[in-house]
């Protein structure tokens, strides 16, 4: 037998094209004809409140090279169901003022960036002068900026939404201010998280191209759900599903913003390419990306806590404020999981959360990856800390009492999860990622360490935290897995893929299942003409959902070869093995044939077209007494299969680091970051590392450079990468340790959980925890209870607490 | 992000190059363009005239002028050139120590040393430089050629004393003189920004001076002789105005200020102890 590629280090397939240039994004789609295809820009609202007064558009008609300028008069004419506001994709019962834009504002604009003109032009440049061109009369209205300004409530974004108040829920375990009241010890924490946004390095981006002679649509847009974005589009113009095929290319990132849809765009292109009879592009711009893309993380939690001498949980009382923008296409999926993960891998025995999701005038809020986690964690996380310094106990060992037990699972936290179902989760084993982690970044030799630093004039601090990630959650994902008469293996899923090396660990699960070579098998995601059944990439899902589905799919294609082998081999399906793509009788290796073919004769054929092909037809194959194609059964060498688990399934982790803090600049240095991360079997873990390589990058960002700049009118500052402060190489860990745990899942074949957000989800609580460690070595404690912290901000907190 | 549609010359000589911006249009000069295209996408400017001096031999130059003479860098000599130079190492060793700090490899691959100071940015590193070291820009015009010295070149923020149809030639950083100490420190957000402050010294003597970046309209030298040691931050602060940006409180840049002045006077004063003793 060769080697199981699951558990292997397999060097991703794609990165050969990816680092020679050759990845092929929205915006190189070459279409046919490609002197035909026009180019799209946006007029976008320069004020964050305004009324619409009046739009001139007189001076952009006789531009040379315009060929289309639409607002939202125009769009009923175009598609009627172009007028009406954009989907609201995930209602909640609790959503009770839920509200979505229009493709092109509608009298109003929320935010300074909303889509207001729509410009079609024979390139860029000419469309850009047309926007400017165009004239537009503001009523401005007064803005609502930032939580505080929201929960006032002195001026309103929608009219008819008091309070500006969204959403309000309520969730309890237990009875937890009753428990808190009756605890020997409390505590009550007051912490922001401000905002920050996924900024792929590839915008979003759209072509469309209508075909008038077969009456259909051809979409390639850079998404996280093709299918998605299918559906949409066939709805808003009036088009049958059938009528419509999207493409997801390659995407340079996603990290949420992509799951999104349909942007107005997305839907506008299309509109334009059929109303034009010429293919449309819209690349979008990184000031439009800032601007107009959606943002996350912004909230402001209360905390109140009951604990006893040994910091054992009593109750938890959690109030939080989420900021979620201007509208609420996403509805509450962040604010839910934010109060339910927020629990992490402890029993908080009693438990309230409540939390109001508010409307500003700033750009919309949908999941950036880690969706509310790395806020929650942030909370839950905070807590822990402060209970340790209260009771002046060791950081882990306060955790460590409150971990739910390996012999626990599964453990039903009794909460409502994001997909509507329980928060129970399916296993895990806290206190032996406590132990690694401990070991990994040197927890218990720290202090020694930290005291021989003070003595040379040196602040060094360590943090911890800790957190469970709902991963995986349905509906479910489907795949196809076609074994070609080449012998080569054609696998779709129709998920999407924004750089995780899905092509190569998709292939290590094929190639395991199958028997066959793992450069004979390609991987097709996200185009709905291979695979139109799915649902998207998001929640740490794919490997999940998609690995799962083509497993399944890959048994069935298996299934299937082995029985036609048997027949041709003259011997029992069970005594057969698949090995480098060739079906023998074990023990018996000269009785053989190739799956391809096995492909062959899967497909009983009329016509000879070559010479593998005449082994196949009507006077070569076949029992004359019985029908070619069995009743149950149908030609060709395919498997097909789909995979829709009851819940998620829940990874965890722990991170710890090391900083040193500049007791003259109040610079932060990273001097050491550690992981121990479960996801549960490993498909491949080069991969699993560069996944958690990227979340730690990003959560550095968020943690000590990102931020959303947001002025009192609602403009933001920062909307270009020069102020907005994406880390750098140079700014990340020099480095990251990772020790893995594999606690299998019971919840899907492979026994494997989500790993794409991890990495991310405990930045803001583990840096909080070391800076504030770090800042107590020589002066007085102060409490770090606003993220991201940059120097400046770490020297004013210094000042107010001399 | 596409500029707005421009009339764009490439003139073989500085003759021409000259003549190009006489017009009185709006025109703007085209070196390393590594200020002026993102300006330009971004439709921040939008002259009518781009003048590409990148085809006129003989500006990308690097010389040392003279036995004690300082280094003279022309229009078209590019960061990392004048950063990669020995005889600028040697002459005035404060250029490559600032250069160092300017942006990120990629970006001093194409910027110019001298479209860098005539673009007036008083957070960019060079025209602090110059401004300390006293150095000049050489322009040419309508009227022919002149040499504007670096405290009459920077009159605002990214403003320079140029006029509109004149174009800079070249820049001249004095030699540092023997025995005399340089050092450059800037403290910036991330690796290559805009640093928050940035400060230049150069000690001669009895002289400190200190040229800041970021903490005014314009690079500000401020004279530090005589200052004892533990003053130093705040003399040079009643000169300076630090303010205030979504980065960093003026509080925390006038903190800046305090470290990196002691900081460079420090290492400038090391610098020059070296040059003494003969170790440099």
């Amino acid at each position: 037998m060769t080697t199981k590629l699951m558990g292997q280090k397999v060097q991703r397939v794609e990165d050969q094209r990816f680092l020679r240039g050759q990845g092929r994004y929205v915006d190189d789609v070459g279409i046919a004809g490609g002197a035909r295809l026009l180019h799209a820009a946006v007029l976008r609202s320069p004020h964050a409140h305004a009324r619409i007064l009046d739009i001139d558009v007189e001076a952009v008609l006789d531009l040379e090279g315009v060929h289309a300028v639409w607002t939202y008069d125009d769009l009923a004419d175009l598609a009627a169901p172009m007028a009406e506001p954009l989907p609201l994709l995930i209602p909640h019962p609790a959503l009770t003022h839920g509200r979505t834009q229009y493709a092109l504002a509608k009298d109003e604009v929320n935010y300074a960036g909303e889509a207001i003109a729509f410009v079609v032009a024979d390139d860029r440049y000419v469309a850009e002068d047309a926007i400017g061109r165009i004239r537009v009369s503001y009523e401005t209205l007064p803005p609502v900026v930032g939580i505080d300004a929201a929960r006032e409530a002195r001026s309103l974004v929608h009219e008819d939404v008091p309070g500006n108040i969204g959403a309000r829920l309520e969730q309890n375990v237990g009875d937890a201010p009753a428990a808190i009241k009756a605890a020997p010890h409390t505590l009550s924490l007051d912490l922001t998280v401000e905002r920050s946004a996924c900024t792929p390095l590839e915008g979003r981006g759209t072509v469309a191209r209508w075909e008038p002679d077969l009456n259909r649509l051809q979409v390639w847009t850079s998404t996280q759900s093709s299918t998605g974005v299918r559906a949409a589009v066939a709805v808003k113009l009036g088009l049958d599903l059938g009528q419509v095929d999207v493409i997801t290319p390659d995407v340079g990132g996603g990290f949420g913003v992509k799951i999104n849809h349909p942007w107005p765009e997305e839907l506008l292109v299309p509109l334009a390419a059929r109303a034009l009879g010429r293919p449309v592009k819209f690349t979008e711009d990184r000031r439009e990306h800032f601007i107009s893309s959606a943002h996350e993380r912004g909230q402001v939690q209360h905390i109140e806590v009951g604990f006893d001498d040994d910091g054992r949980l009593l109750g938890l009382d959690v109030e939080f404020w989420h900021d979620h923008g201007a509208y609420t296409p996403y509805g509450l999926i962040v604010p839910i999981i934010t109060s339910t993960q927020l629990l992490g891998p402890y029993k908080p025995h009693n438990y309230r959360v409540v939390f109001e999701s508010l409307y500003t005038n700033t750009v919309m809020v949908t999941p950036y990856r880690g969706a509310g986690r790395p806020q929650g964690c942030y909370a839950m996380e905070r807590t822990m800390d402060a209970i340790a310094t209260y009771l002046g106990k060791d950081r882990a060992d306060v955790r460590a009492v409150n971990f739910i037990q390996p012999d626990e699972f599964p453990f039903d936290q009794g909460l409502i999860f994001q997909d509507g179902r329980e928060l129970e989760y399916d296993s895990g084993d806290y206190p032996a990622s406590l132990e690694k982690i401990k070991a990994l970044v040197g927890w218990d030799e720290f202090p020694a360490f930290q005291a021989e630093m003070a003595a040379q004039g040196r602040r060094v601090g360590i943090g911890l935290a800790c957190y469970v990630e709902g991963t995986g959650v349905g509906p479910y994902e489907g795949a196809h897995v076609h074994i070609e008469t080449s012998g080569k293996v054609k696998v779709a899923t129709g998920l999407t893929t924004q750089g995780q090396g899905h092509a190569t660990v998709f292939a290590q699960l094929v190639a395991d299942e199958l028997g066959v070579k793992f450069e004979d098998v390609e991987v097709v995601t996200g185009d709905t003409r291979r695979m139109p059944y799915a649902v998207g990439t998001f929640a740490s899902r794919a490997a999940v959902m998609s690995g799962s589905a083509i497993h399944l799919a890959a048994k069935r294609a298996k299934e299937k070869a082995l029985k036609i082998a048997a027949d041709a081999l003259e011997a029992a399906p069970e005594d057969l093995e698949i090995v480098d793509g060739v079906v023998s009788v074990k023990g018996s290796p000269g009785a053989s044939i190739d799956l391809g073919t096995v492909s062959v004769l899967s497909n009983p054929l009329r016509y000879a077209f070559d010479e593998a092909s005449k082994a196949a037809t009507q006077f070569s194959v076949g029992d004359p007494g019985k029908p070619p194609v069995a009743e149950d059964d149908e030609p060709g060498l395919e498997g097909r299969d789909f995979y829709s688990p009851e819940r998620a399934t829940f990874a965890s982790g722990m991170h710890a680091v090391i900083v040193e803090t500049d007791p003259e600049t109040a610079e932060i240095k990273i001097l050491k970051y550690a992981v121990v991360h479960d996801c549960g079997h490993l498909i491949n873990p080069m991969i699993v590392e560069g996944q958690i390589h990227g979340g730690v990058a990003q959560g550095v960002g968020g943690a000590l450079y990102e931020r959303m700049a947001y002025d009192e009118s609602g403009q933001l500052l920062n909307a270009s990468f020069m102020d907005f402060l994406m880390p750098y190489v140079t700014e990340v860990p020099d480095g990251i340790d990772i020790d893995h745990l594999e606690t299998p899942s019971p919840l899907n074949p492979l026994g494997i959980k989500g790993a794409g957000e991890a990495g991310v989800i405990p930045s803001a609580a583990v840096f909080a925890a070391a800076i504030e460690d770090a800042e107590r070595v020589d002066r007085p404690a102060l409490a770090i209870t606003a993220m991201p912290i940059s120097p400046s901000e770490l020297y004013t907190l210094r000042q107010e607490h001399p | 992000m596409k500029p707005a549609p421009f009339e764009y010359r490439r003139p073989g000589t500085i003759a021409e190059a000259v003549a190009a911006l006489a017009g009185g249009t709006e025109s703007k000069v085209l070196a390393g363009g590594q200020s002026l295209v993102p300006l330009l996408s971004m439709r921040l400017a939008a002259p009518a005239l781009l003048v590409d001096i990148n085809a006129i031999p003989g500006l990308d130059t690097i010389e040392v002028e003279g036995e004690d003479g300082g280094v003279r860098v022309g229009a078209l000599a590019r960061h990392a050139a004048v950063l990669a130079s020995p005889d600028v190492r040697r002459v005035q060793p404060l250029v490559p120590m600032a250069l160092a700090n300017v942006a990120h490899a990629t970006i001093r691959n194409r910027g110019t040393t001298v479209g860098s100071l005539v673009h007036a940015d008083a957070a960019a590193e060079m025209p602090a430089v110059l401004a300390l070291l006293g150095g000049s820009v050489e322009v040419a015009g309508p009227a022919g050629r002149r040499t504007i010295s670096a405290d009459e070149l920077f009159v605002g923020p990214l403003e320079s004393s140029l006029a509109h149809d004149e174009i800079a030639l070249s820049a001249y950083f004095p030699a540092l003189a023997p025995g005399a100490g340089v050092a450059f420190e800037e403290i910036a957000r991330r690796h290559g920004d805009y640093a928050l402050v940035g400060a230049a010294a150069l000690v001669d003597g009895d002289s400190v001076r200190v040229g800041y970046l970021s903490v005014a309209d314009v690079p500000t030298v401020v004279d530090l002789s005589g200052v004892p040691e533990a003053g130093l931050g705040d003399a040079a602060l009643a000169r300076l105005e630090p303010g205030d940006d979504i980065h960093a409180t003026a509080e925390y840049r006038a903190q800046l200020v305090r470290v990196l002045t002691a900081r460079v006077v420090r290492s400038a004063r090391e610098h020059a102890r070296q040059s003494r003793e003969g170790r440099r």
